[in-house]
């Protein structure tokens, strides 16, 4: 283990060690609903891929879902600039 | 309701009222037919898009996946400009590939995870790079990022796909309750 994170120093400037990788997969733990509470080292960094991908193709799917709602009510609503204003005062 | 008061210059206003400007041009171009069910599905696609725009876009160039987006775009309608006829159907990356790709990359997770499992899991660079292959094809630009790129851009991707969820759903209720 010790040998290989030596080799890794040794061979050029911008290898990506071992840490940063632990760092960006905790930092990617706490975004996903599904792993956000638990510990970082009760986790496998496998495991936090994997349930990335899983997210973001539910968010996918949920995006999808979605324009497909948007395109429904788009159909049976007459919008106007008003109305978009109106929208647009309370989402901001 | 939440009763936040937004930064005009946050993502989330940026992404507001793009993706609403676009609604409106989609709604104007609404010819009177309006309520079939090819119409229905042209302006699923055109709101999709519009989202997924609209979102990259606000993030402008900053992000790797961003610009990947707004090239694909870009090139998407540039071939539909060049091209008199149709071309066929946009294929949603996550719908298509991703069904044929989650059977071949879970059987390899399995040996990875069972691998990994004997290192005490310590995981290696070797190990993450197999996992990794199922993201780059989720995270736009995601071929040509190295392992902590890819991690970096995933993540601000996750932020951006999430506030698009949740504006668009903010505004699907807005709409069903007129």
């Amino acid at each position: 283990m010790s040998s290989r994170r030596s080799r890794s120093r040794q061979s050029g400037a911008s290898r990506i060690t071992d840490d940063q990788i632990i760092d960006l997969v905790s930092k990617l733990q706490q975004l996903i609903p599904e792993l956000r509470g638990r510990r970082p080292d009760k986790v496998s960094a496998s495991k936090v891929l994997q349930e990335t991908c899983n997210y973001i193709r539910s968010l996918h799917r949920e995006v999808d879902g979605l324009s497909d709602r948007l395109s429904q009510l788009l159909a049976s609503t007459d919008t106007d600039s008003d109305q978009a204003a109106i929208i647009r005062s309370l989402l901001m | 309701m939440d009763s936040q008061h937004l930064n005009p210059s946050s993502l989330k206003s940026r992404f507001t009222a793009r993706f609403l400007r676009a609604l409106i041009k989609i709604n104007a171009q609404k010819p009177i037919s309006s309520s079939s069910p090819r119409e229905i599905f042209q302006r699923y696609r055109r709101i999709k898009v519009a989202a997924d725009k609209s979102m990259a876009y606000s993030v402008r160039s900053r992000r790797t996946w961003s610009r990947a987006t707004l090239w694909k775009l870009r090139s998407r309608s540039r071939r539909r400009l060049a091209s008199s006829g149709r071309r066929s159907s946009i294929k949603t990356r996550t719908t298509t590939t991703t069904t044929t790709t989650t059977t071949s990359t879970n059987h390899r997770a399995a040996i990875v995870e069972k691998t990994s499992h004997e290192k005490e899991n310590k995981e290696d660079h070797v190990g993450l790079a197999v996992q990794a292959e199922e993201l780059r094809e989720l995270v736009p630009g995601g071929e040509s990022m190295d392992l902590c790129n890819l991690l970096d851009e995933t993540a601000h991707y996750i932020k951006c796909l999430t506030t698009q969820v949740q504006v668009m759903k903010k505004i699907a209720n807005l709409y069903s309750l007129e």
